[in-house]
Parts: structure tokens; C-alpha cells; sequence
């Protein structure tokens, strides 16, 4: 069947239709990352937008459950240049047709992906609309197209109720999904096939105890201070200050989450209080835009964001570059930035924004990007590590 | 981290000759880094024995050593340049491992050289199999069960522990040489003892089996802070047990979930860590289909064939930022090029999808096995980039020139799907066709991965294709169907076939349609960034990239007043690497690129070779990477509207698309298209000919083997028969009875002819060639060349010498004279290429190519007359005086210039070995020198023979040789060598006084012929096959057994001769002197 994707700006592509068939208004955003299309499907963060991928070729490797990062998909529309008929992958539960279907996301495929792209790098974000129907009528959809905003869309992503994530006790218990195999002498010469892998080489942090903000959290974020031994309570992202405090944490974690930071106003607030106590601050994407406005910065939204897994940043402490994975539509504003409030601690090589603030003074630190990966490089793991050293009280660099 | 300031000269190692595993790619790695470090005002000495490359042109390096690649030289000419520097991971596995030698036996340190890039410590954990597995198992990075074992015992030892089948890889070697799978003990011992003896460590890997695995390579970077990043990753479609550079491949992985993508990645972000990389690097993994384990295969610790092409599939120039890396800089510091904005610490994200294919040589080997295993086998390679995995697939299989434009076109409809199971079993190239016959047959997916191993994925991508030529032959071609058919690129001479109709009709309903190829950018970020590269492929679907309409303008370039717009020249590429068609012919394009450029044209390269300098992105003023096909031309003519074409520079490649470009109404610069075909049609040369008084052997065309045997008997046998308009004498035979004329005619018309096949009058005489450049009244013949050999063996086979040093002034009159009477007649404008017979005084025409040739890069090197910017010159209406150089031959050099072929023999199972005249060379080197005998020396040692250790040969002549085999061993004797003789010639030989040792044939009593040869005592076997094709089981089996064990090995006398003479003025010091091309 025949589908439409209206641009605010009147550009009109023709594809086919794909996942559910609704009609659908949405931010156009588009991602870079050439595999871990079900990450990004189920990343939070997408809430509110509808996400098309520049990689031309989607669902090779169908639908691997376990790797959502999240119970559901988010994006209000999925966008692809062609959509695999089969998945071929050994952990595959379905395809990714099934899968959109199931979660209720409408798509567009066939359609020219670059030259959307480009029409958003030129123009920067805007809205689009997804139809199957043919009779669309231009001029009644672009100004309702213009004025469309997405809202509270924190609310939607968090969980409702809190709940904890065990510690892991031993490195075995850190299944294949974390990444990097290990490899195991005497596993393999017994002729066992699931190698355990893990990423991580030590359980740093056995006996910690983490509270985790839950903006839209990607499950990463929990699973990575889980492996390395932490035992991870997740609270809803409205949860009161002092609740958070009651439970006595020894770090707290601010995850990523859709949408503009400067909504979020009673989140701010309470991450004030949040940030007052001495309680080590590690915080993320969303996490960080919104510990940065509550410490008296601004934010404003860049013209089409960063989504990809490709992005250089540069750790300032050392200039060592990682490449990281990121997601954000929105950046910190470091101009005029008091050093006596925080400094830059990390830049994106290519365009120079902040992807980093440390905090003066204080143990907090904050990232753009996504050191939990999924999709995307894992090169920047160490941030869980430096967050443990610095519940632990050992030095660290932030 | 800046620049390092104690840089100042660098010394760079080339990787020497074309061979079968180390190809073209060093010569875009090398070129590339040369230009990298000359923009950082750096002095670079290039050594490199390998005069076709562009690497070795004075405007690439500042010294340029055309010198056999050996410690001894490398020694001299850093005794003699003093760099500070040197950097060898930019010259293959050839390149590395003598900077390891200096390195080890502490000359570097000793002259005060700093080895750059990757060091020395490095090189041996990742290049020694034991401290490589060492190093892996320390940072939890796990191998395959594996020992590394220095004889044979061990190996069988440990095979019976961890059980078969098991791999074999011989440290340092190239391309896998003497690689395998053993099966078996008996297997195991044959492979073992082979790699023992090739491995320059004598060492050989012993490792479980993981055939049947993926094999998923990344190209890793790493500077000197740390920084690290991945390229680019890429999925071999053939699992593991077929060389990667065997495999069809593609970029970027296609099967792999994030979660495997990420978790190999990190792993070879951390090996390439641990072993403390400074360049580009190559990891190799092999991934267990149905779980996460995986297996890290190998690392290369330089630039590599994958590298190159990972910088052509992403834009990511690898080899310039390795280069700006051994600098001191760190990946932050270095531009991006592509984009201008971003830097090289970044990773490419693409929006395509490329496919690699290698082009294999069997159609040069018909005795040759076709299977493909872990030893290399293919001369090159294509790529193809597209949108759709289908579409790049059916690109790249029109991309390799095999007469393959689809998955139709190797017909095994004949066989019934059982059959197809088990012909599935065999590993060879014509393996996606026999998958997609599987297909159309109704085995099910899961049937041909059980068997192939390949993914499901892949297989359906095929069935796909399957189904358009179903969709095609059945149902009615409306233009949606044809819209989808172009969108997986079926070309309209293919759809045409299939839905029966013509090829214009197919054009005509895609332009009324409005379907055609749009092009896009290669930005190495999916658009992300706004790119300026003039770097496109084609899709179909979809719509041009804006502004690329708007001519891109000649940076730094001033229009003057009332200029026009800049003229387009259209320059069409040789596309893959083939014997007979080499980088000869990349020289030859990039040269005159650059020359048009220079003249303020503007430039477009069409390419499909990934290996090449011609598809650097940077070489013309546009780029693309397309398919050499008269449609895939005409959508570039298209959208470009050239002013005129030049297909001179690009071999039979580009020539061949001389009539379709006239076709499309594009002029042709330089020698018109009927010149060229008056050459090659054989009335009409002969009128020629006859016109301007020029000899030339007694023949005809022919069509069938009755006609060919008449004409045959006419003229006397031995005849040559071969086809007209082909490559490198392919399918040129030496026939001497009727029954080996029915045979050739059946293998050359196996491939449809539209041409005639001609039959020519053997004449035994010296061969003599030459490369003129004709403007239209006037010729420059840079230099007359000389074969060592006599008429019979392929020029591009023969021991080329220049200046001609034993033909008589007459002979050289009458060849100038002839040259400029041909030149003339066929009213060249650029370059002709002619080979002669010079038989006493008389001088015969073989050949003529208007057109360039393989020796122009010889020769404009050697005489330093360039005569690729010549020929472009006269293309664009100068004559040779305005271009500043006087008409005629040119004054002879001081010096000579020998150019020796260098064969790939020992990679190729089953191929005939001896010369005759079809080509079977890969590659040349060359040896100057003050005297022939040095320069013949040099040549050799540069082609690998270095002689001697044992000081014992072997000879087995044809009878006519018999008289010629005296006069040689004598010589060979006197030089304190034994020699062994079969029963004739040993007679021969001992009658005449030359003491040989008679040793039994084959079939004979032991010890025979090959027990002296399998017990590695002997230096060399001259053994002359005899005439016409070699029949005998025993000469052949002599041949292969000798190469395989690494015996040099010689089949015709005049080669025996020339290598006896260089023996001979072997100087006693060893040290030779040297020429610094640069400077003449």
C-alpha cells in the first residue's frame, strides 16, 4: 500500500506503507547508526518523534528481544529506505514487521532516506505527517503540520512505580548482551558454545547502592552499574527529592528522556535538592541538560540534533577522543558558563557543543552522550567506573 | 600532538612487484601517504622495485629508487640518502617484513633511523603466531585452539589432539601463500611442509578448524595518544575457508545484530590497543553463526588489500591519515577531507551498501582448480556501491569483465537440484550462481546455508534477484516493473533477454518513463554534514544531489576575462586487475588526468577497481565508481555532457567502449575509433601495410577450425592462432598440427567471437618493441626496447630491455621508419604501441596498438621523457616540438633499464607454468644499472631470484634446445654449479663435455627427477616444454613440483641464458650500484 510523508515545509516522498496503518503527526528526526535499529526503536527518548534511518538496508537481523532497551517502542512513526523481508539472525524472535505491528508503530519505506536527511540538515528538525491516504490535502495539513508540539513526554516514558535491579555477584552472571566476549579457557575446552561475555573485568562496585532517575531510561544504564555489582533501585522521574534521599543511596544517576529539558521544570527543582546533599551525581543525556538548567544554565535545541553512533568526543582531562553513541536534539549552553559553577568537561570533536560538564566543587558530572551504548560504541563504559570510584571515594577526575 | 619536528627525511618502503596477494593497493596506500607526507614538507626517498606504479614518479617522492627490494639494498640507500626515518607499514607484507630485518639486526639504530608508525615490538606480537596468542590471551581476546609448530611431527602431534580437519598459516607470508585445510594426516603433512619452507620464520600455525564461521574483518586507527577508531567493518559473504581477498564482500556487515557489531568492534578496539597500533590496522575475526562466540584470526599491522578497499567503500582515506600518524599527529588533529568540517577521529557512517568481488584468474589457467581455499588466488578486484544490497551485487558482477552481466549468465540449468546440492559443495567463483540455479530449482534456503554456510540473508538477496528475472520473462513489463528492476540494477541488455525484446526498446520505455540513474555522494557521513567531495555511485530511486549540476570549479584556479567554461574530458578507468591488464594502465589514466587537469580541463574518471589511484577521490576533478559498461558509461555521459572522451590510457577496458561512446555522441580525443579498429581488423591492417611497405608474417582470419587448419597448412606450420581485440594474448597459441588447431579453436570459441580469429605465420626472430607518441605529422619514440626472449613468448612475459642493445643501426633506422609510417597511416594522436621481428636485418610487424600500453610506465620512467603527458598534450592539439621536445627517436640512456616479469605461480594449483605466447605474468620489476650484465642482475634479485644456495640444477630442454643447453651448462658449471640431467639431454650434455648427472624420470625407479626436487637441494630447473602445448604429464608435473616447492624454474633458453650471464658478473662485494630515478 501506497504511504505519504508530508514535510512542514510541503516536501512530499512516496513509499510504501509499513508497520501499522495509522496516520501519524510527528518531529522528523533522523539516526546514523548503521545497526541496533531495535535499540533506537526502543529507546525511550524517541517519544514524541519519528525517527528514519539513514542506513538503507533495516531488519537484516530481524527482532532480538533482549535487546530492548526498554519494554516497548517509543517512536511515533519509523522511517527506512527498505525494510528486510528476512530476518537472519540466530537469536531472532521476529521480524521487524512484526514487531512495529505489535507495537502499534505506523512507517514509510521505499522512500529516498538521503534526501530526507538532507532536507532536515538544511533545514534543521520539522514535522511530518504519515498517511496512507492518497487525497491528502496540502493545505490543510501544513499549518496544522507547523503548529504541532509534542509535550509531557517524560510522563509517558517512566516507569510508574520504583523497583530495583539486582547486583550481579559474580562476572559469569553478565550474559552475552553486555558486549565483548570473554574469552574462558576452561568453558572452551569443555566444549561449551555460549562463551559468557562481558565487558566487564571486575565487580567494582559489590555493595553499592544506586538510585536511578528514571527520565525514559534506557535499560542499559541499570544492566551496566548491575554488572559491575551495584544494586540499582529506579524511581519514577517525579519522584520527590527526599524520598530519593531517604533510601541513602551512595551515588545517584540521572538517565536520559525525551523531549526539552526547560519543560521539565518540577523535575529541575527537585534535582536542585537532589544535587545539594553530597551524594555523588552521575547523569546522562536528558539527566545532564536538566542538572546543568538546575544549576542556572540554559539549553536550546540544535538545528537536527545528534543521533548516530559516530560522534567524537573529546574527554578534556586528558584529550583522549571516544567515539560514543549519542541521541539528543538539545545541548547545554556553555557560553558564559561560571567556572565556579562547572566547567567543560567533555566537547563533541565536530561541532565543538558541550557533551560534558563537571561540577566545581562538587561530585557531580554529567554526559550528553550515551555511555551505556545500545546502540553503538562502548567506548566510553569507563564513566560507569568513574562514577564507582567516586561513590567509593576514590579519586577520581571529575 | 603535533607534528614530531625531528622528521625531516623519510625513507619509504614500496612492496615491490604485483603479485598474486599484494597488488595495486600499495600503490594507492603508498601514493597516497607519499602526497600526505610531502604536504608536510617532508622529503620522501621511495625504494620500490616496481616500475609500473605511481608511487615510483618524481613527482610522487623526492629520491625514487627503482631497486630490488633486499636487505643489502636498503642498507646501501640508507647509507647513501641518510633519512631520519623510515616507514614501512605502507608497503605490504613485503615492505614490513624488511623493515623488521633492519629493525632486528640493528642497522637502524646503528645509522640512526627511527622506524615510524607502528613499532618494531608491535609488529612481532601481532605478526609472530606465538606472541600474538600470547598477547590475546593476556587481554582475554580469545583464538582458536592453536599451536605454532617448527617441523612436521609436532603438527601432526597436536592435529591428533585438538582432531581435523585443521588450518595451516605460515608466519610472514603474503596472501596466505602455502596456507590450507588438512583433512587428514597425509593432507596435513603435504600443506605443513610446504608452509614450513615458505614462512621466512620457518614457522607455521596449527590451528582448530572454524571454517564455516563468519568472517567479519574492521579496519581499526590508532594514534599515538590512544585514540582509536573503526573505519569501517565488513561481512565476507563466503564463511571462513575462503581468503578474505578471494571472498565476496561486503561493507558494511549486513547479518550482524548492534550486538555482535559492537562486541567485535570492541575487541579489535582493544587488541589494536594492547598492541599499541600507530597507523591503520587490520583485524580479522571469525563469528560462530548461532552463538557469540568468536575467534580473532589475524591482524595486519598496516595498511592492507582491506584497508584500501574500506577507503574507497567510506571515503575514509586510510593510508594519508596512518601517514599523517607516523607523523605525530593524533586523530583530532587531522581534517576529515571529505566533509572539510569534521576531523579523521570520527567513524564513517554510510548510507549504501558495497560489494566487493574478486576478480580470479582461471580464465588465464584453464588446468587450473577453480576452488577458492585459504591461499589467495584472485589478480584483483571490483566494487560496487548502491543502495540495495542486490543492486550493488548485480553491479560488481558486471564490474569483472568476465563476460557475466547477471545471475544467468554461468548456465547450470542443465543440472537437477540434486545435482545442485552437491555441485553447492564445491567452494569455487561461480558459487552464487550455482546458489542462485539452487534457488530457481526450489532447494530451500535453509538446505544451501546447511551446505554453503552462507547466511540465510545473503541467499534470499539472491532469491530476489531470482525472482525479478521470474517477474521479468513472465509477467507483463509495465513501468513498474521495470522501475524495480533498475532498482536492483538489471542492466537493459539483460531485461531485454529476459522480457524479449531489444535493448533500445528497454531504453526507450525507461526515458519515456522517466527511470534513470541519479547520483549521490560518498560523504563518509550519510549526510549528516554537508560533503564536498566529487566522489558519486548511482542508484536508481530517488533524485540527484543538489548543486551537483553546478560545475565543480578548479580550486585556486582564476578565470580569466571572458573565459569559458572549463572543457570536460571524460577519462575511463581499467577497471580490476588482471593479468594482461594491470596497474600499468591506473598509471597510464591517473597520468593523463592529471595532465588535462593541469591544462585547465575539467576531469572525470569512470573506475571500478578499489586497489587503484585512479579511484582516489582526490585524482580527477570527479569521481565514479561505476560499473565499465556502455550503459553505465551513457548515464555518466548523461548527466555530465563531457566536450570528449579519452579511452587510449585505459587499456581494452576503455577501448572497448569506443563505439558506444561515439554512439551517445561523445567525441573521442586522440585516435579516432575506425584507426583503432583499422589496427585491429585484419584486411584492413593489412592494406595498411601493403600501403606503406611494411612486412609482416603471412595470415588470415578465420571464423572456424576448418578454415583455421586450412589456412594453417597454407602457410606451414608452427602457425600462431589467436582471437583479435583481446587483453595480454589471452587465448594466443602456438599450433603445429591440426589436431592442436581444433583444440584452441574449440577453447577461444567457447566465449562467443564477434571478431575473427586469426592464424598467423610463426617467425622465430629478437623481439622488439616500442611506445611512440604521434601527433598527427610528427612521432617520439622515447627508447627502443629489446626482449630477452625470442617471438613465441607473450611481451608481457619477456625480459625487456632497454636501450635495444643487439640490433644493428640499420634495424633501428627501420624500425623508427616503420613506426612513423604506421603512426601516420593509422593517423595516431597520442600514443602506439608495436612490437617487431627483427630477423637479421629484416624487421617484421607483430603487432600494433594505438593505444597505451603495459611498458609506458617502463619507459617514461627510464628515459624520463613523460610520455603520458605527451600523448594528452597532442590529444589537446600541441605537437611534440610545441610541448618542448624534439620529434624522432630519442638519444639512448647511459645506462640500462631491464624490466622482468614476475609470475604468481606457486598461489595458482594446477596452472601451466611455462611461457609461450598467452600472458601469465602478474607483475614487473626493474633492474638499472651502468652495465647490461648488473641491470640484468639486479632485475632478477628484484623479481625474487636470487641464486645461489645450493648451487645445484636441474635441466630437461626439448631437443632443439639441446645444442643451445650445452653452451649454457657449460657456463653454469664453470660457475661451480652440478648439474642434473633427464636421459637426453644428459647425454647431451656429456657428449659435449659438460659433466651432468643423469636422474631417473618420474615413472622410472627412485630416485627420480622428483625426489632431487622434493628434497630442496636444487637452485633451479631449466626446463624447456616441447613446442606448442606441452602434452606431457611428466614436464608438467616437474614444473608445478618445483614451483610449489619453491624452485625457481625457467622454460625457455633465453632466459637461462641472460640469468646465467648475471650470474656470472655477480660482483664479488655484493654491493651494486644505485640509480635514483628521480634524477635522470
Amino acid at each position: 500500500m501506497k504511504a505519504f510523508l508530508i514535510l512542514e515545509d510541503g516536501t512530499v516522498f512516496e513509499g510504501t506503507h509499513i508497520g501499522v496503518q495509522k496516520e501519524v503527526v510527528s518531529e522528523i528526526v533522523f539516526n546514523t547508526s548503521m545497526a541496533g535499529y531495535l535499540e533506537v526503536l526502543t529507546d525511550p527518548s524517541y517519544a514524541g518523534q519519528a525517527v528514519c534511518m539513514t542506513y538503507p538496508l533495516i531488519g537484516n537481523y530481524g527482532i532480538c528481544r533482549e535487546d530492548m532497551e526498554s519494554l516497548r517502542a517509543w517512536p511515533d512513526a519509523f522511517l527506512v529506505r527498505e525494510l528486510s523481508r528476512v530476518p537472519s539472525n540466530f537469536r531472532s524472535d521476529c521480524s521487524i514487521q512484526e514487531f512495529l505491528e505489535e507495537n502499534d508503530v505506523p512507517g514509510i519505506a521505499g522512500i529516498d532516506t538521503r534526501a530526507l536527511t538532507r532536507i532536515l540538515r538544511e533545514k534543521g528538525t520539522m514535522n511530518g505527517m504519515i498517511t496512507t491516504n492518497q487525497d491528502y490535502d496540502l493545505t490543510g495539513i501544513l499549518p496544522v503540520l507547523k503548529a504541532y508540539t509534542t509535550g509531557n513526554v517524560v510522563e509517558r516514558v517512566t516507569c510508574r512505580e520504583k523497583y530495583v535491579v539486582k547486583p550481579a555477584e559474580s562476572l559469569a552472571e553478565n550474559g552475552p548482551l553486555s558486549g565483548a566476549a570473554r574469552f574462558d579457557r576452561k568453558a572452551y575446552e569443555s566444549g561449551a558454545r555460549e562463551i559468557r561475555p562481558s565487558l566487564v573485568r571486575e565487580l567494582n562496585g559489590t555493595g553499592l547502592r544506586v538510585a536511578l532517575m528514571d527520565f525514559g531510561a534506557k535499560k542499559n544504564i541499570a544492566r551496566s552499574l548491575a554488572e559491575r555489582g551495584c544494586e540499582v533501585t529506579v524511581f519514577p522521574a517525579f519522584t520527590p527529592a527526599e524520598e530519593v534521599i531517604a533510601m541513602g543511596p551512595d551515588g545517584i544517576m540521572l538517565s536520559n528522556g525525551p523531549g526539552d529539558p526547560k519543560e521539565c521544570t518540577a523535575i529541575i527543582e527537585e534535582i536542585k535538592k537532589l544535587c545539594a546533599t553530597d551524594i555523588p551525581v552521575f547523569a546522562i543525556c536528558l539527566g545532564h541538560q536538566l542538572t546543568a538548567l538546575a544549576h542556572g544554565c540554559d539549553t536550546h535545541k540544535l538545528k537536527y540534533g545528534h543521533r548516530g553512533g559516530n560522534h567524537p568526543v573529546k574527554d578534556l582531562a586528558d584529550g583522549r577522543v571516544y567515539i560514543s553513541s549519542q541521541n539528543h536534539g538539545y545541548v547545554v549552553d556553555t557560553d558564559g558558563l561560571d567556572p565556579k559553577v562547572a566547567v567543560p568537561a567533555f566537547i563533541n570533536v565536530n561541532d565543538g557543543t558541550n557533551e560534558g560538564l563537571s561540577y566545581t566543587g562538587k561530585k557531580i558530572f554529567t554526559v550528553q552522550y550515551h555511555p551505556e551504548a545500545c546502540p553503538g560504541p562502548q567506548d566510553s563504559r569507563y564513566l560507569f567506573d568513574r562514577f564507582i570510584d567516586m561513590m567509593k571515594g576514590e579519586n577520581c577526575n571529575a | 600532538m603535533p607534528k614530531n619536528p625531528n622528521v625531516k627525511r623519510v625513507l619509504v618502503i614500496g612492496s615491490g612487484p604485483i603479485v598474486i596477494g599484494q597488488a595495486a593497493e600499495f600503490d594507492y596506500a603508498g601514493t597516497q601517504a607519499c602526497r600526505s607526507l610531502k604536504e608536510e614538507g617532508v622529503e620522501v626517498i621511495l625504494v620500490n622495485s616496481n616500475p609500473a606504479t605511481i608511487m615510483t614518479d618524481k613527482d610522487i617522492a623526492d629520491k625514487v629508487y627503482i631497486e630490488p627490494l633486499t636487505v643489502k639494498i636498503l642498507e646501501q640507500i640508507i647509507e647513501q640518502e641518510k633519512p631520519d626515518s623510515i616507514l614501512p607499514t605502507l608497503g605490504g607484507q613485503a615492505g614490513l617484513n624488511l623493515g623488521m630485518e633492519l629493525e632486528e639486526s640493528g642497522f637502524l639504530k646503528a645509522h640512526g633511523v627511527t622506524l615510524l608508525g607502528t613499532t618494531a615490538a608491535t609488529i612481532r606480537n601481532a605478526e609472530g603466531r606465538q606472541e600474538f596468542k600470547d598477547l590475546m590471551e593476556r587481554i582475554g581476546e580469545p583464538c582458536a585452539a592453536s599451536l605454532v609448530v617448527e617441523n612436521v611431527r609436532d603438527g601432526v602431534e597436536f592435529a591428533g589432539r585438538i582432531g581435523y580437519p585443521v588450518v595451516l598459516r605460515p608466519a610472514y607470508t603474503l596472501g596466505g601463500s602455502g596456507g590450507g585445510i588438512a583433512s587428514n594426516q597425509a593432507e596435513l603433512e603435504e600443506i605443513l611442509e610446504n608452509g614450513l619452507r615458505l614462512s621466512r620464520v620457518g614457522q607455521v600455525l596449527v590451528e582448530r578448524c572454524i571454517a564455516g564461521w563468519k568472517e567479519i574483518e574492521y579496519e581499526v586507527m590508532r594514534d599515538s595518544a590512544g585514540n582509536c577508531i573503526t573505519v569501517c567493518n565488513m561481512e565476507n559473504i563466503d564463511p571462513v575457508g575462503v581468503h578474505t581477498g578471494d571472498s565476496i564482500v561486503v561493507a558494511p556487515s549486513q547479518t550482524l545484530s548492534d550486538k555482535e557489531y559492537q562486541m567485535l568492534r570492541t575487541s579489535a578496539l582493544n587488541i589494536i590497543d594492547e598492541l599499541k597500533i600507530t597507523g591503520g590496522c587490520n583485524v580479522q575475526f571469525a563469528l560462530h553463526p548461532t552463538s557469540f562466540e568468536y575467534c580473532v584470526i589475524e591482524v595486519n599491522p598496516r595498511v592492507s588489500r582491506s584497508s584500501a578497499l574500506a577507503s574507497k567503500a567510506t571515503g575514509y582515506p586510510i593510508a594519508k591519515v596512518a601517514a599523517k600518524i607516523a607523523l605525530g599527529y593524533t586523530l583530532d588533529e587531522i581534517k576529515n577531507a571529505v566533509t572539510g568540517k569534521t576531523y579523521a577521529s570520527f567513524e564513517p557512517a554510510l548510507d549504501y551498501c558495497v560489494v566487493k568481488i574478486p576478480r580470479l584468474p582461471f580464465d588465464k589457467f584453464l588446468t587450473a582448480k577453480r576452488t577458492l581455499t585459504t591461499q589467495m588466488k584472485a589478480t584483483g578486484e571490483v566494487m560496487s556501491i548502491c543502495d540495495n544490497f542486490e543492486g550493488a551485487l548485480m553491479k560488481a558482477i558486471r564490474s569483472l569483465e568476465q563476460h557475466v552481466e547477471s545471475l544467468l549468465s554461468y548456465d547450470f540449468s542443465a543440472l537437477s537440484a540434486e545435482e545442485l546440492k552437491n555441485r553447492l559443495k564445491v567452494v569455487d567463483d561461480q558459487r552464487i550462481w550455482v546458489i542462485a540455479e539452487a534457488v530457481r530449482k526450489g532447494v530451500s534456503y535453509e538446505e544451501i546455508n546447511e551446505i554453503t554456510k552462507i547466511d540465510i540473508w545473503f541467499i534470499d538477496k539472491i532469491a530476489v534477484l531470482v525472482e525479478m528475472e521470474q517477474a521479468l520473462k513472465t509477467q507483463e513489463l509495465t513501468p513498474a516493473l521495470l522501475r524495480e528492476a533498475k532498482r536492483l540494477e538489471f542492466p537493459d541488455n539483460c531485461i531485454a533477454g529476459l522480457t524479449g525484446r531489444t535493448e533500445a526498446e528497454i531504453k526507450q520505455l525507461r526515458q519515456e518513463n522517466g527511470i534513470r540513474a541519479v547520483y549521490r555522494m560518498v560523504d563518509t557521513c550519510a549526510a549528516e554534514f554537508e560533503a564536498s567531495t566529487p566522489y558519486y555511485y548511482s542508484v536508481y530511486g530517488g533524485e540527484n544531489e543538489d548543486g551537483q549540476d553546478v560545475t565543480v570549479e578548479c580550486p585556486g584556479r582564476v578565470a580569466e576575462s571572458g573565459e569559458a567554461r572549463r572543457k570536460k574530458v571524460l577519462v575511463l578507468g581499467s577497471g580490476p586487475i588482471r593479468i594482461g591488464q594491470g596497474i600499468e594502465f591506473d598509471y597510464c589514466s591517473v597520468h593523463a588526468t592529471w595532465a588535462f587537469s593541469k591544462a585547465g580541463y575539467e576531469t572525470i574518471i569512470v573506475n571500478n577497481n578499489p586497489e587503484t589511484v585512479s579511484t582516489d577521490f582526490d585524482i580527477a576533478d570527479k569521481l565514479y565508481f561505476e560499473p565499465l559498461t556502455a550503459e553505465d558509461v551513457e548515464a555518466v555521459v548523461n548527466r555530465e555532457n563531457p566536450d570528449g572522451a579519452v579511452v587510449q590510457f585505459g587499456g581494452q577496458t576503455a577501448i572497448k567502449l569506443t563505439e558506444s561512446l561515439m554512439k551517445m555522441g561523445v567525441p573521442i580525443w586522440g585516435t579516432k575509433a575506425e584507426d583503432v579498429d583499422a589496427a585491429e581488423d585484419r584486411e584492413l591492417f593489412d592494406r595498411i601495410l601493403e600501403q606503406t611497405g611494411i612486412p609482416r608474417a603471412a595470415g588470415g582470419t578465420v571464423y572456424t577450425a576448418e578454415e583455421a587448419k586450412r589456412v594453417a597448412n597454407t602457410l606451414g606450420y608452427p602457425v600462431l592462432v589467436r582471437p583479435s581485440y583481446v587483453l595480454g594474448g589471452q587465448g594466443m597459441q602456438i599450433a603445429i598440427s591440426d589436431r592442436e588447431i581444433e583444440e584452441f579453436m574449440e577453447i577461444i570459441n567457447r566465449i562467443a567471437q564477434d571478431h575473427p580469429i586469426l592464424v598467423d605465420k610463426y617467425l622465430q626472430g629478437k623481439e622488439i618493441e616500442v611506445d611512440a607518441v604521434c601527433d598527427g605529422t610528427e612521432i617520439l619514440i622515447p627508447g627502443i626496447m629489446e626482449h630477452i626472449e625470442r617471438t613465441g613468448v607473450h611481451s608481457g612475459d619477456s625480459i625487456s630491455v632497454y636501450p635495444a642493445h643487439t640490433i644493428g643501426r640499420l634495424v633501428k633506422e627501420k624500425i623508427v621508419e616503420y613506426t612513423r609510417r604506421l603512426a601516420l597511416a593509422l593517423h595516431v594522436k597520442g600514443l602506439i604501441n608495436i612490437q617487431f621481428i627483427a630477423i637479421g636485418e629484416d624487421v617484421y610487424v607483430i603487432e600494433v596498438n594505438p593505444r597505451s600500453s603495459r611498458t609506458v610506465p617502463y619507459i617514461s620512467k627510464v628515459t624520463g621523457i613523460p610520455i603520458v603527458d605527451l600523448a594528452a598534450g597532442v590529444i589537446m592539439g600541441k605537437t611534440i616540438s610545441e610541448l618542448g621536445y624534439k620529434p624522432g627517436l630519442q638519444p639512448e640512456a647511459e645506462y640500462y633499464a631491464i624490466k622482468m616479469p614476475v609470475f604468481s605461480f606457486e598461489k595458482i594449483r594446477g596452472a601451466e607454468i611455462s611461457l609461450g605466447p598467452e600472458m601469465k605474468s602478474t607483475g614487473e620489476c626493474l633492474g638499472v644499472a651502468k652495465t647490461f650484465n648488473e641491470a640484468l642482475y639486479k632485475a632478477f634479485l628484484g623479481a625474487g631470484v636470487n641464486l645461489p644456495k645450493y648451487k645445484n640444477l636441474i635441466m630437461t630442454v626439448k631437443d632443439a634446445d639441446k645444442g643451445e643447453a650445452v653452451e649454457i651448462g657449460r657456463r653454469f658449471e664453470r660457475l661451480g654449479y652440478t648439474i642434473y640431467a633427464t636421459r637426453s639431454t644428459a647425454a647431451a650434455l656429456n657428449e659435449a663435455g659438460v659433466k651432468a648427472r643423469k636422474v631417473n624420470k618420474i615413472s622410472q625407479e627412485s630416485p627420480t627427477i622428483m625426489d632431487l626436487i622434493l628434497g630442496h637441494k636444487i637452485d633451479l630447473v631449466i626446463d624447456t616444454p616441447t613446442q606448442g602445448r606441452d602434452k606431457s604429464r611428466d614436464g608438467f608435473l616437474i614444473r608445478r613440483t618445483s614451483i610449489e616447492t619453491g624452485v625457481n624454474v625457467i622454460t625457455a633458453m633465453d632466459t637461462a641464458r641472460a640469468l646465467v650471464s648475471s650470474l656470472e658478473n655477480k660482483e664479488s662485494d655484493g654491493k651494486l650500484s644505485l640509480v635514483d630515478i628521480a634524477s635522470l
